[in-house]
């Protein structure tokens, strides 16, 4: 630790057309370390990642590499000096093999731009291996799960003989398994002496992996520290400048009459089968389970979007068929799906456009748009939602992702639901924002709805929900009442526990 | 204001155009050759409004000239006939609507690019028109010319009529939840398909929508002459889809509106008698239409770029 750092940022500060996204950032990072950043959303974390990529240039403040000061940094000298980024998603040619995505970014033409097959592959299957992935070079990207081509882009870093390597949440889309995988990785890296950069909305990744910590707040860094003396309060004070005083709003009423029920309903398409189950109004009912466990495959059968083709869904006792997303709004099933920037929300229309866009039939009988009525609509939500927005007329994609979701969420609300399925409700949003999220969808129980909520997150759907279902492999493999363990749940979405009680 | 940036600078551009030809050409707005000028773009800002809505959806349709081909012979054949214009009108929208509802079901319902499907149907309708009709004119009674009435007043009907279809279109597509569903399925079919939105019932839709219109604006041509050309069509797809990119509509999908279609139609469409009152040779004709398109596809680019920034 003794030597100069290997990064090291001071003073940065970038804004863009008046808005101040940095105000002043100090950072260091060593050799050896895994050096985690933390922050709300817009707390300046991926403009940070910018500046340090090169993608952007900071308006003021120095950046050091390896004690040498650099003045201008670009994406290719970022590169040459050895900064690399794994994003969330990784960014490869699905139809291109490993060893030609490797070669894409690491082989530079030969006389001629012969391609030397052999040595391409030899390369790629050396570094492949340093990471510990088993995955053939010849493998079509295309057919990779989402943490193997992480693994390859990891692999890409090393080949470029990356020694600073940011991670931005890579966790985000990662079983369990899988994230121990990418943790021991991680490890690996920082014993040869690579400085990692963490990005993570998880603490207790950080608390698990990282060395230090550096907490951003409105563009700023408010201290670094390292992990070992810090608890998970601290950090969240630190993050939001507050306590966060209970993070999961208790139930508050008992359930009323059974609003849906699964009766071995299946979908052969998308790999569902003989789920049984049934939400109370006014109850939540969590999803657990790994990713690819079917749950959301679960909710996209209910909406009607991949049929059921065996077994029946009752609606407060009738049986009812859901053919289509119109059939499921008809027999008031919402369905907020995860993902939001890409389908929950549609970022060139308004606010207020996306808030009403499910119920033109009801608002709007005679399908002639009254414009005041929808905004009247949109500011109800605006207010009670809490959404920060500038007026109901911003295209959605002027928000952050946790106002994103109030859209999307409000788009249902809209459609008076008596069934709210919500996925991954609090996926990328910032932890004061998450729990406004919980808070709101406590409330909604509360007035009756009965909500199914689908999350990874495995402390929020043990926190939020009053009966939780744990599915592996397209089924329901076990129902837990309120207050059940982490670790009974995580057995049983591993598949090691027998059938729970009910 | 910013909003609307792209529209009225065409607008401006516009104005421009028509302050220089008032001050070096005060000649080009004597009303009788302005009139006949209006009337013949009459027909094309009908499929323009029509190409206006299949590009905002994210689509494209290149075969409307073939249609609209077809579309004048199969009219002129039952005028022939001595249907009287009150069957030929609808018969021939309906004519368009069918063809329109051929792109649509491929597209919509094999989920098929629009541009080689409507390329397809383009090629198929316009050779099947020729070896059908061997390039013959139709000779068309004169109950149907300027719809029976006298041609300067039958002139200003067609001016009305298409005036007042752009006006309805343009509201619909404002005020009308179907208008809204157009634009969501062009920005985001699938979050569309989310919302309840069905993006393939919409899409099929415009191409039927569209269809429609060009047997319309097919009507409204031959009834301007003594005989149909049963190429009258050609070349129409260009010049509605020019018109549609020059008045802003992204070619994306999901932004843009039929006033930007509409003036961008008046732009392109007063550049040759432009160029006759200025005394200009017509061979620039297309090269400053050309011109116009690229500038508008380039401003498009550099705006989208900085968007993105």
């Amino acid at each position: 630790m003794s030597a100069a750092p290997l990064l090291a940022l001071r003073r940065i500060a970038k804004s863009f057309a008046g808005v101040r996204a940095l105000r002043g950032v100090d950072f260091e990072l060593h050799a050896g370390e895994v050096h985690a950043l933390l922050g709300e959303n817009g707390a300046g974390k991926s403009t940070l990642i910018k500046v340090i990529t090169g993608a952007h240039q900071p308006d003021t403040g120095e950046i050091t590499v390896a004690g040498q000061p650099v003045s201008e940094l670009t994406p290719a000298s970022a590169q040459a000096l050895g900064i690399a980024c794994i994003y969330q998603q990784p960014a490869l040619f699905p139809d291109l093999t490993v060893a030609e995505n490797i070669a894409l970014r690491l082989e530079s033409l030969g006389a001629l731009g012969r391609v030397r097959w052999s040595a391409r592959r030899t390369r790629a299957a050396e570094l492949l291996a340093r990471v510990g992935a088993t995955i053939s070079p010849d493998a079509e990207v295309r057919s990779l799960s989402m943490p193997e081509q992480q693994l390859v882009e990891i692999a890409c870093a090393l080949g470029a003989g990356a020694r600073i390597v940011i991670m931005d949440e890579p966790t985000a889309s990662l079983t369990q398994k899988e994230q121990h995988l990418l943790f021991s990785v991680v490890r690996d890296l920082r014993k040869n002496g690579v400085g990692v950069i963490y990005i993570s909305h998880r603490l207790e990744e950080i608390f698990a992996l990282a060395d230090r910590v550096t907490v951003l707040r409105d563009g700023e860094s408010v201290g670094t520290h390292p992990v070992a003396d810090m608890s998970e309060g601290a950090l969240i004070r630190y993050m939001v400048g507050r306590e966060v005083a209970q993070i999961y709003p208790p139930a508050e009423s008992a359930p009323g009459e059974v609003a849906l029920a699964l009766r071995a309903v299946g979908c052969a398409s998308s790999g569902v089968r003989d789920i049984s189950l049934e939400v109370r109004a006014g109850e939540i009912f969590g999803l657990a389970g790994l990713v690819g466990a079917g749950r959301t495959e679960l909710a996209r059968v209910l909406f009607g979007l991949t049929p059921a083709d065996t077994g029946e869904v009752l609606l407060r006792g009738q049986p009812v068929a859901l053919r289509s997303p119109q059939d499921a709004i008809a027999h008031g099933i919402a369905y907020v799906p995860e993902d939001r920037r890409r389908h929950g929300v549609v970022l060139d229309l308004p606010i207020a456009h996306n808030m009403t866009m499910a119920i033109h039939r009801r608002l709007f009988p005679t399908t002639w748009l009254r414009f005041g009525a929808e905004r009247s609509l949109a500011l109800d939500y605006i207010r009670d939602l809490a959404v920060k927005c500038s007026s109901p007329d911003a295209p959605g994609g002027s928000l952050s992702g946790g106002n994103q979701q109030k859209v999307s969420l409000a788009r249902w609300l809209a459609t008076k639901p008596r069934v709210l399925i919500l996925d991954e409700p609090t996926q990328g949003v910032d932890v004061g924002a998450k729990s406004e999220i919980h808070k709101i969808i406590r409330g909604l129980a509360k007035d009756g709805l009965a909500v199914l909520l689908i999350s990874s997150d495995l402390p929020e759907v043990l926190g939020m929900s009053d009966r939780l279902g744990v599915m592996r492999g397209g089924t329901l493999t076990a129902i837990f009442p309120a207050g059940t363990d982490a670790h009974t749940v995580m057995a049983a979405a591993l598949g090691q526990a027998e059938k729970g009680a009910a | 204001m910013s909003r609307y940036f792209r529209e009225l600078s065409v607008v401006g551009a516009l104005a421009a155009l028509l302050l220089g030809l008032a001050i070096f050409a005060p000649a080009f707005f004597s009303p009788q050759p302005l009139l006949s000028l209006v009337t013949r773009e009459a027909p094309t800002l009908v499929v323009a409004c029509g190409m206006a809505l299949v590009i905002i959806s994210r689509q494209i349709d290149i075969s409307v000239g073939s249609q609209f081909s077809v579309c004048s012979v199969c009219a002129g054949l039952l005028a022939a006939r001595g249907w009287p214009l009150a069957l030929v009108l609808p018969a021939s929208i309906t004519m368009g609507a069918l063809l329109g509802a051929i792109n649509g079901a491929l597209v919509a319902g094999l989920r098929l690019p629009s541009i080689v499907v409507t390329l397809a149907t383009m090629v198929t309708l316009r050779q099947g028109l020729n070896l059908v009709r061997q390039g013959e004119f139709v000779n068309m009674p004169d109950a149907i010319q300027w719809f029976g009435l006298p041609q300067a007043t039958g002139q200003l009907v067609l001016v009305a009529l298409s005036v007042a279809l752009l006006i309805a279109l343009a509201l619909a597509m404002r005020h009308l939840a179907a208008g809204r569903f157009v634009y969501a399925v062009g920005t985001d079919a699938e979050a569309s398909r989310l919302a309840g939105i069905r993006p393939q019932l919409v899409t099929f839709l415009v191409f039927v929508f569209i269809g429609a219109l060009t047997g319309l604006a097919a009507m409204m041509n031959i009834v301007q002459s003594p005989q149909v050309q049963p190429l009258s069509g050609a070349g129409l797809e260009l010049k509605v889809i020019a018109a549609v990119v020059v008045g802003g509509v992204a070619i994306s999908g999901g932004r843009g509106n039929l006033w930007g279609a509409f003036a961008g139609l008046l732009l392109l469409a007063c550049v040759s008698p432009a160029l006759t009152h200025l005394h200009i040779e017509a061979y620039w004709e297309k090269a400053i239409q050309g011109a116009i398109i690229l500038l508008a596809v380039v401003a498009d680019g550099l705006r989208s770029r900085k968007a993105g920034n």
